[in-house]
C-alpha cells in the first residue's frame, strides 16, 4: 500500500499524477480513524482540514504548477505546535479549547511544501515526560504492543509513523522527546542542531533546549522532511542563519573512513542486555561498512540528567507563567475564584497536571534568590564542561554512537510513580540538547519481547548530513526499519 | 538633629521607535485598545521575541549622550512576576549585564555645580495597561489594553549623588532635555513616556554610612518629584527624631493628598527570579556600530552652549536660553546666517520672537516668521533703512501676514528719511515754527535740543534717521 511506501514514493506518485493527494489523504484518514481508538495517538484528527489541503494540492497539479517536495504527503504534528484555526492543547487541560490564530513556522513550511496535515498527536503535557502518560487525554500506546509506552514526550508522533498512518510526523525534542519514542516505536527520529529549525509557534518547554524535528519510517524521508523544515526564520532570534545543504544527494555516499566515537565507560552501566546486544551488533555493522570505531570519553555526561532537570525546569517555570487564565485557555470559574490571586491559583491548579506542577515548582525553586548560584548557575557551568567534552570528542571522531535508551519500551504504569526512574530513561539523550548538537535515533533491532530498540548517533553542529548518511548506510545493511508493527 | 538627604533616581524613558521592542506592532499612542497587538506582545503560546534594532540604536544614543560606557556584550534577562497586564508572566529586561554603565550629568543648582553619576542604562519592554476605572462594570472588572505591551524602554539609574529635592528635579529636567534633544524620547510625562522613581534616604549630617532607603514611585512631573522628595525627607526625619527606624519599603506618591503612602514592605518585595532570556541571543554591539550612532548624533546642548559663546560671542545666559531645544538653536543659527549679526539675532529671537510665540502658545516650529525673514529685518535695521522702534511694528506685521520685511517697509513707506535735503526742509520748518525754543537753546538751555529733535521726528512721521536728524539740527542751530 502506498502509505507504507514512504514520503518520497507518495510525493513522486502525486507529482506524476498516478494518484491524487485526495486519494492518499483518504487512505491516511481511514487508517488513522481505524487505528486511533487502540493507539490514542491522535488528540485530534481533522478530516476537513486535511481534505481541503489535499484538494489544494490536486488543484495546483491540475493547473500545472510545480509539486512541492512533500506534495500530497500526509503528515501529523505534535499537539504543541500551533496550527492556525486548529485546536492546540499540548495535551493539557489548561489549553483544552485553545485555537491559535497563527501557524508555527515548521507547520507553515510543511504546508508550503504541499504536505497534508491529518491531525495533532498526543504527547506528555507540555512535552514533559518520557512515556506519554502525562497527557491529560490519556497515554498513547505503542503500536508494537499496546501494553507498552510509545515513549515520550512525542509518543503520538512516533506511534502514528510506526503504525503507518502517516509517513512523516513532527515532534519536539527537549531532552530526548523525539529520539526516545522513535527508538521505542522502531522509526527514525531526528533532533536537529539547536537553531536549525525555527521554534516559532512551538509551545515552549525549555527554550534553550527545545528543537522541532521529524519522525519518518526511513532515513530518506527524514532527510526530505528536514530539508523542508530547516533554515533561518526572522520570527525566531535563536534560529541559525547557517545555510542548509541539499541532504538527499549525499545519502548514498556510504561511510568509508567515518570515525565513530563510542563512550564505552558511559554506556557500560545500567544498560539492558537486549539493548547492549543490539548496540554492539550495530557497531559491527558500521565497522563492516568502512567506519573506524574510536573510544571516546564524555566525563561529564554522567551529570547530564541533574543538569538537565535544573536548566529545563528553570526555563519551564518561566515559560509556563503565561498560562494564567487571563487572556486565553482555561480560567477558573470566576464565581468560585474571588481575588486575582485565587483566580491564578485555581486556574493553574485545575489546568496543569501533576508532572507539570512538579517541574514548575522545581524550576521556581532553582531560580529563587539564594539558590540561583548553587543550582542554575552551577548547572550552566557543568553544561559548559559537557560542551567541552563533546568538542574534544569531535576533534577525534565524526559521530558519537550510543544506545538511544538504556532499556526497551517499558510497560505503561511501570515507572509512573517513580519520577527519578522515569528521568533516567533519558540518560543517553539529554546531552545532545544541553550542548545543542544534532542527534538521530535509528531502528537497530528488537528485544526478546519483540519491542523495538534504537541506536543514537550524535554529530557536529549543523552536520545532520553525516548522521543521515550513516543512518542510510545502516538501512542498506539491515531491515529493521522495514518491519511494521502487527496493528499496521 | 540635622540630616543630610541622599537621593538617587530611576527614570524609565520610552524609546521613540516606530515599532515595539520585540515585534512589528506600532507604538503609536492613543489608538483604540488592543488594536496594536500580535501573538508576540500578547504572549500567546509559542510566540517568540525578535529584537528591534532601532530600539538598540536609540538606547546607544542615550548612552553616548550621557557619557556612558557602551558594553560590547549585553544580555537580556527575564524578570518573572504575575500580573494581568504582563502577558508572558515575565518582563524582558536586562539584569546582570546591561547595555551601558557609568556616565552622568553635570548640574548647576543655586550657583553650585554637582556631578550626578549614572550606575547604568538597561533596555526593557513595557507592560500593558490595566484599566480599573471608566467602565460601567468597573466595580467588578478590570479591563486590559495591550497596546503598550512590548513598547521599548530604557531605565536610567543614577548613583545616590543628589542631596536636595531641587537637585533631583534639576537632574530630571536636564535629563529630559537631553533625551528629547537627541530624539530618544518625546518627553511626554502625561502620556507616561517618561516616568521617574526616587530612592530617598537620610543620614545624620557628617555621617558617611547611608540610611535606610525608601523607593518612591509615581513621580510623573518635575513638581511631584520635588514635592515627594521633600515630603519623604521630612517624614523620615520625623521618624528618626521620634526615636523610630525608617523601614525599607516602596511608597507611592499620592499627588492629591500631597504625601507618600506605603505600597509594600521589603518582606513583601518580589523575588523576580531573573535569569538570562533564552529566546534572545546576547546583544553584541561592535565599535563600528557605536561610531555610526555617534556620527549620527546631534550636537549636545552643553557642547552647543559653549560653541555659541565661542563662535558668536554671546553671553553665557543667551547661549543657555538658545540651546534649550534643538529647534530653537537651529532657528537662531539660520537667522545669524541670514543677517550676519549674532547679537541682534539673539536679542530678536529671545525677545520679540519668543514673546509672540509664548503669547500664542506656539512652538518654534510653528513660527510664522522664518529665520531668513527675521534675518532680512535685522539687515534693514543694520543698514539704517528702518529704526529699531519701527522694526517692532514691521515684525508684528511680518508675523501677521507672513510677508518679508522689505516688502512691508516699501509698501507702507516706512523707510527712514536719510535724504539730507528733505530733512533740512523739515528742520527749517521746525525752527521757524518754534522761535521761542530756538532762542532758549541759543541762550544756553541745552535741554531744549531734545524737544526740537522730537518735533523733527514728529514732522517726518517718525521716519527720520535719528543720527542724521541730530547732526543736521545741531548744524542749523549753530549756523543761525
Ligand atoms: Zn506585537
Amino acid at each position: 500500500m502506498l502509505l507504507d511506501a514512504g514520503a518520497v514514493a507518495i510525493r513522486n506518485a502525486v507529482a506524476a499524477g498516478e494518484v491524487t493527494a485526495t486519494a492518499v489523504c483518504e487512505m491516511a484518514l481511514e487508517r488513522a480513524a481505524r487505528l486511533n481508538p487502540g493507539l490514542n495517538a491522535f488528540n485530534h484528527i481533522d478530516a476537513d482540514h486535511a481534505l481541503r489541503q489535499a484538494a489544494a494540492v490536486d488543484d495546483r497539479r491540475r493547473r500545472g504548477e510545480p509539486a512541492g517536495p512533500l506534495a500530497g504527503v500526509p503528515v501529523a504534528v505534535k499537539d504543541n505546535l500551533c496550527v492556525r484555526g486548529m485546536r492546540t492543547t499540548a495535551s493539557s487541560r489548561i489549553l483544552e479549547r485553545f485555537v491559535p490564530p497563527y501557524d508555527a513556522t515548521a507547520v507553515a513550511r510543511l504546508d508550503a511544501a504541499g504536505a497534508v496535515l491529518i491531525g495533532k498527536t498526543n504527547c506528555d503535557e507540555f512535552a514533559m515526560g518520557s512515556s506519554n502518560e502525562n497527557s491529560a487525554f490519556g497515554a498513547a500506546r505503542n503500536p508494537w504492543n499496546p501494553a507498552h509506552t510509545p515513549g515520550g514526550s512525542s509518543g503520538g508522533s512516533a506511534a502514528v509513523v510506526a503504525a503507518r498512518c502517516v509517513p512523516v510526523s513532527l515532534g519536539s525534542d527537549t531532552g530526548g522527546s523525539i529520539r526516545q519514542p522513535a527508538a521505542f516505536c522502531g522509526v527514525v527520529g531526528l533532533k536537529p542542531t539547536y537553531g536549525r529549525v525555527s521554534r516559532y509557534g512551538l509551545l515552549a518547554f525549555a527554550s534553550s533546549l527545545d528543537q522541532v524535528g521529524p519522525f519518518a519510517s526511513n532515513v530518506t524521508d527524514a532527510a526530505l522532511a528536514l530539508s523542508v523544515l530547516a533554515g533561518p526564520d526572522p520570527m525566531d532570534a535563536t534560529c541559525a542563519h547557517e545555510p542548509v545543504p541539499d541532504l538527499l544527494p549525499t545519502l548514498g555516499d556510504g561511510i568509508v573512513g567515518l570515525r565513530v566515537g563510542v563512550p564505552r565507560a558511559f554506556v557500560s552501566e545500567g544498560v539492558d542486555p537486549d539493548v547492549r546486544a543490539a548496540f554492539d551488533a550495530t557497531l559491527d555493522i558500521l565497522r563492516d561498512a568502512g567506519a573506524t570505531l574510536v573510544d571516546v570519553e564524555l566525563p561529564h555526561a554522567r551529570y547530564a540528567i541533574p543538569v538537565y532537570y535544573l536548566v529545563a525546569t528553570a526555563e519551564a517555570s518561566s515559560n509556563l507563567a503565561r498560562y494564567d487564565g487571563v487572556r486565553f485557555g482555561h480560567r477558573a470559574d470566576p464565581s468560585a475564584a474571588g481575588t486575582l490571586r485565587e483566580m491564578y491559583f485555581r486556574t493553574r491548579d485545575e489546568g496543569f497536571g501533576a508532572e507539570v506542577k512538579r517541574r514548575i515548582m522545581l524550576g521556581t525553586y532553582v531560580l529563587s534568590a539564594g539558590y540561583y548560584d548553587a543550582f542554575y548557575l552551577k548547572a550552566q557551568q557543568v553544561r559548559t564542561l559537557l560542551r567541552r567534552d563533546y568538542e574534544e570528542a569531535f576533534a577525534r571522531v565524526d559521530v558519537v554512537a550510543m544506545p538511544t535508551t538504556p532499556t526497551p519500551p517499558f510497560l505503561l504504569g511501570e515507572k509512573a510513580d517513580d519520577p527519578l526512574q522515569m528521568y533516567l530513561a533519558d540518560i543517553f539523550t539529554v546531552s545532545a540538547n544541553l550542548v545543542g548538537l544534532p542527534a538521530i535515533s535509528l531502528p537497530c533491532g528488537f528485544s526478546r519481547e519483540q519491542l523495538p530498540i534504537g541506536v543514537q548517533l550524535t554529530g557536529r553542529r549543523f552536520d545532520e548530513a553525516t548522521l543521515l548518511r550513516a543512518g542510510r548506510t545502516l538501512e542498506t545493511r539491515t531491515s529493521w526499519h522495514a518491519a511494521t508493527p502487527p496493528v499496521a | 538633629m540635622r540630616y543630610e538627604p541622599v537621593i538617587g533616581l530611576e527614570i524609565h524613558a520610552q524609546l521613540q521607535t516606530q515599532t515595539k521592542a520585540f515585534c512589528g506592532c506600532s507604538t503609536r499612542f492613543g489608538a483604540s485598545p488592543n488594536s496594536q497587538v500580535c501573538p508576540v506582545c500578547l504572549g500567546l503560546p509559542g510566540a517568540l521575541p525578535v529584537l528591534n534594532h532601532e530600539a538598540v540604536d536609540l538606547a546607544l544614543r542615550a548612552a553616548l549622550a550621557l557619557g556612558c560606557e557602551v558594553q560590547p556584550t549585553s544580555i537580556f534577562a527575564r524578570k518573572n512576576y504575575f500580573y494581568p497586564d504582563l502577558p508572558k508572566g515575565y518582563q524582558i529586561s536586562q539584569f546582570e549585564r546591561p547595555i551601558a554603565l557609568g556616565g552622568g550629568l553635570r548640574l548647576t543648582v543655586d550657583g553650585a555645580e554637582r556631578w550626578v553619576g549614572l550606575t547604568r542604562i538597561h533596555m526593557e519592554e513595557d507592560a500593558g495597561k490595566s484599566l480599573h476605572e471608566g467602565f460601567l462594570d468597573s466595580e467588578r472588572r478590570t479591563y486590559l489594553d495591550f497596546n503598550r505591551s512590548g513598547v521599548p524602554l530604557i531605565e536610567i539609574v543614577t548613583e545616590p549623588d543628589m542631596r536636595t529635592p531641587a537637585e533631583g528635579a534639576e537632574f530630571f529636567t536636564r535629563l529630559r532635555d537631553v533625551l528629547v534633544w537627541i530624539g530618544v524620547n518625546d518627553g511626554n510625562m502625561e502620556e507616561g513616556s517618561l516616568r521617574c522613581d526616587a530612592n530617598v534616604s537620610i543620614r545624620p549630617a557628617g555621617r558617611d554610612a547611608f540610611g535606610t532607603k525608601v523607593e518612591v514611585k509615581n513621580l510623573n512631573s518635575f513638581r511631584y518629584l520635588q514635592k515627594a522628595i521633600e515630603f519623604e525627607i521630612e517624614r523620615q526625619a520625623d521618624v528618626l527624631d521620634r526615636g523610630g527606624r525608617v523601614l525599607q519599603e516602596t511608597r507611592l506618591w499620592d499627588s492629591s493628598a500631597g504625601r507618600t503612602l506605603s505600597m509594600r514592605s521589603k518582606e513583601e518585595a518580589h523575588d523576580y527570579r531573573y535569569f538570562p532570556e533564552p529566546d534572545l541571543p546576547p546583544l553584541v554591539v561592535g565599535a563600528s556600530r557605536v561610531e555610526a550612532v555617534r556620527a549620527s548624533m546631534p550636537e549636545l546642548p552643553a557642547a552647543r552652549r559653549v560653541r555659541f559663546v565661542d563662535q558668536y560671542g554671546l553671553p553665557d545666559y543667551d547661549a543657555g536660553v538658545l540651546t534649550q531645544s534643538a529647534s530653537l538653536a537651529a532657528y537662531f543659527e539660520r537667522t545669524v546666517a541670514a543677517c550676519g549679526n549674532a547679537k541682534a539675532a539673539s536679542n530678536w529671537v529671545m525677545g520679540e520672537l519668543l514673546r509672540v510665540l509664548n503669547e500664542r502658545g506656539e512652538g518654534i516650529g510653528e513660527a510664522a516668521v522664518s529665520p531668513e525673514s527675521l534675518g532680512g529685518l535685522i539687515q534693514l535695521i543694520d543698514r539704517g533703512t528702518i529704526s529699531s522702534s519701527i522694526a517692532k511694528d514691521v515684525f508684528a506685521r511680518m508675523h501677521a501676514t507672513g510677508a518679508a520685511a522689505d516688502a512691508i517697509v516699501a509698501a507702507e513707506g516706512l523707510a527712514q528719511i536719510g535724504d539730507e535735503a528733505a530733512l533740512r526742509t523739515v528742520i527749517d520748518e521746525v525752527l521757524a515754527a518754534n522761535g521761542d525754543a530756538v532762542a532758549q537753546y541759543r541762550a544756553g538751555k541745552a535741554a531744549t535740543f531734545g524737544f526740537l529733535v522730537g518735533q523733527v521726528m514728529k514732522g517726518t512721521g517718525g521716519k527720520a534717521n535719528p543720527k542724521l536728524a541730530n547732526q543736521l539740527l545741531r548744524q542749523a542751530l549753530e549756523q543761525g
